[in-house]
């Protein structure tokens, strides 16, 4: 099993298999020696080297998170072989992308029109949640294809804000 | 002794109180709004009545539907908590006219101490150090300039019916004046329908420091030691103490028979908190009482060994006070972190949403007072408390330590905390010598990211950076949930973990 793991925007080669006793693990071509177990849903026990590592796995609406105690690290995995994640993979840098809400809240004003052009990291919508307004942002450069956010509407966590292509 | 008390909050305190009824005996009443049916106090308690829409004003506050509960459930008494139905005189007076025990003071006591100009004249009356200036409304600028000139600038305007920091200005010239009364007014007369605006000398880079009273029915009123709560962000506590690290058994004596000196001027009964503002040379004055249970609490109740439920119900049950001043001990130092639903990354924005994992910490000289559970939905319309951690130790540094061995324990994933700051403030050099005032967080929190700038953190982190590729490389074989599904892909259906698919690449694997 071979996969490509993005680990805070930088990239390793990370290569699994089983071997007696544990697991043949490769990470840049580096072997290591590891034993791991999932010890509940999210929480991996993690033994490199003899060294114990307990790391949990965040997911939210946009992004996987993996927890090295308290040390937290944006990671996307992609499988080389499938099809699937290369389209994918293909989509995040050239196709549209979703502007999800990140938390539970109401709408309270819109920011930018559609079909108008935006920067990464542009305000799109205000958010208001426990009587505090937060903006939500642009994931890339790019032109406004669709705004479904409509002032004074309660949205959800995952709920589509916009589209940004 | 009461057999019924309900219980007018939500969060984690309504917890604290029922798990106090439940030791007593004594069968425990909910209430919830529409948002909180699945909340951890509805789960908890025996009885559970809904009293209606999420919004406060539409449910927690609503004095009628809570007294209709009281009556449909044969509640004897109702404690109130904190926030909410907590400090309104009006709730106190009818639930004494429906005939239900108010766990707390007479409404005559909360009324005196909620007009901060009332209190104020009381005080001077009885003799208690209040900061100079004048204890009524100001009439004119004029006289404001002709004050503050005998006080001497800077001066504080702080509205007679304020709170939260709203309706207070802080004046450094005399030609400042004239405007900030204007704009304090103006606040003051929207947040509480009330303009008064007094004005006193500003104390520079105060310490806030409180002291907790207990008093029962029969005139006896005992003092159970300080905690320090300087430690502030936008007049919110975040971080508690007991003791404090600059008070001594001497000042800790004065401050005690000063806050009983209070509490006896407003006969004052059950469980309160007398505020003081104190200097850089530790002179200590009056600032306001808090007529209710304190969310920090639980420092006292370390320190002491007291149960302050426990007696708060016993004195409203017209219990004498078990124990005398010279039975109250204070051993160790107790510290509480407060845990908020924010972002630290966001200016500490609040972060309402679904807890999809919960690691708690216990074990040695940790208390954890919690409202939340994994699964549940933090809702979007209350205060974004969510747990308190208190860590106890024989010392201070005990207890410091302690708290950092659980916060590194305590994980919450789905929403953001604050969690990253309390190890942050508990690791900074000031805070260990107990240099601290009511600015210092505002300091700490403007020197930045010490992760960003520290290169042994950075080190670390690099080390860390090959753990988390492998840790999400054996995620992905061991439990697969198809990671990155959602992100960002547009019209595909979100990718179902299939067993097969799952099964098929672990036999791939062998």
């Amino acid at each position: 099993m071979v996969y490509e793991v993005m680990v805070d925007g930088k990239p390793h080669r990370l290569e699994l298999e089983t071997a007696a006793g544990g697991w043949g693990c490769r990470l840049d071509g580096r072997p290591i020696h590891i034993d791991a177990v999932i010890t509940r849903g999210d929480v991996l026990s993690l033994l490199v080297d003899g060294h114990s590592y307990e790391i949990k796995r965040e997911q939210t609406a946009n992004d996987l998170y993996m927890w090295v105690g308290s040390t937290c690290f944006a990671v996307e995995l992609r499988d080389p072989r499938s099809l699937r994640s290369r389209n994918k993979n293909a989509g995040d840098e050239m196709g549209a992308r979703k502007i999800l809400a990140p938390m539970p809240g109401r709408i309270v004003r819109l920011l930018v029109a559609e079909n108008s052009e935006v920067e990464a990291g542009q305000g799109i919508v205000v958010v208001e949640a426990m009587k505090m307004q937060n903006e939500i942002k642009s994931p890339k450069k790019g032109i406004v294809k669709k705004i479904s956010a409509t002032p004074g509407a309660a949205v959800n966590p995952g709920d589509v804000l916009a589209i940004v292509e | 002794m009461f057999k019924k008390i309900l219980i007018a909050n939500r969060g984690e305190i309504s917890v604290r109180i029922i798990a106090a009824c439940r030791e007593m005996g004594i069968v425990t009443v909910a209430v919830y709004s529409d948002v909180d049916r699945a909340a951890l106090h509805v789960r908890k308690s025996d009885e559970a009545y809904s009293i209606g829409p999420a919004p406060a004003a539409e449910s927690y506050l609503r004095m009628d539907k809570i007294l209709d509960v009281a009556k449909r459930s044969g509640a004897e008494a109702i404690h109130p908590g904190y926030g909410f139905l907590s400090e309104n005189a009006k709730f106190a007076q009818a639930c004494a006219d429906a005939g239900v025990k108010f766990i707390g003071p007479t409404p005559h006591s909360m009324e005196m101490m909620g007009s901060k100009t009332r209190a104020r004249q009381e005080m001077e009356k009885a003799g208690v150090p209040v900061v100079p200036g004048i204890s009524r409304g100001l009439i004119s600028p004029e006289e404001g300039e002709e004050v503050a000139a005998r006080i001497g600038y800077p001066v504080m305007l702080k509205a007679a019916a304020g709170g939260g920091g709203k309706g207070m200005r802080l004046v450094h010239t005399s030609g400042e004046l004239r405007s900030a009364l204007e704009s304090a007014r103006s606040e003051a007369q929207r947040s509480f329908g009330d303009s008064e605006v007094y004005i006193e000398k500003a104390i520079v880079n105060p310490r806030h420091i409180e002291m907790q009273v207990l008093a029962d029915e029969h005139g006896n009123t005992v003092w159970l030691g300080e905690r320090e709560c300087s430690i502030q962000r936008r007049h919110q506590k975040v971080l508690e103490e007991a003791p404090s690290p600059v008070v001594d058994p001497d000042m800790r004596r004065r401050m005690g028979e000063v806050a009983v000196k209070v509490a006896q001027a407003a006969n004052y009964t059950n469980a309160g908190t007398v505020e003081f503002l104190v200097d850089q040379q530790k002179n200590f004055y009056f600032l306001e009482m808090n007529t209710r249970l304190q969310v920090e609490h639980p420092v006292t109740e370390l320190t002491t060994g007291l149960d302050l439920v426990h007696l708060q119900i016993r004195i409203a049950a017209g219990e004498k006070l078990p124990f005398t001043q010279s039975d109250v001990e204070m051993r160790g130092h107790a510290i509480e972190c407060r845990i908020y639903a924010e972002d630290p990354d966001n200016n500490y924005f609040p972060s309402p949403g679904k807890i999809t994992l919960l690691l708690a910490p216990s074990g040695p000289g940790i208390r954890r007072d919690s409202g939340m559970y994994e699964g549940w939905s933090v809702p979007m319309d209350y205060d974004p408390l969510l747990a308190k951690l208190i860590g106890y130790g024989t010392d201070r540094q005990q207890a410091i330590m302690r708290l950092q061995r659980a916060l590194g324990e305590y994980f919450v994933a789905g929403i953001k905390t604050n969690i990253s700051l309390f190890q942050r403030i508990l690791g900074d050099a000031d805070f260990r010598e107990g240099k601290l005032d009511t600015g210092y967080l505002d300091r700490l929190l403007a020197k930045g990211n010490p992760e960003i700038t520290s290169d042994a953190l950075e080190r670390d982190k690099k080390a860390l950076e090959s753990i988390a590729a492998i840790a999400a490389g054996m995620f992905a074989v061991l439990d697969p949930v198809s990671p990155g599904s959602k992100n960002g892909d547009i019209g595909g259906p979100a990718a179902i973990p299939s067993n097969w698919k799952r099964k098929g690449r672990s036999e791939t694997l062998r």
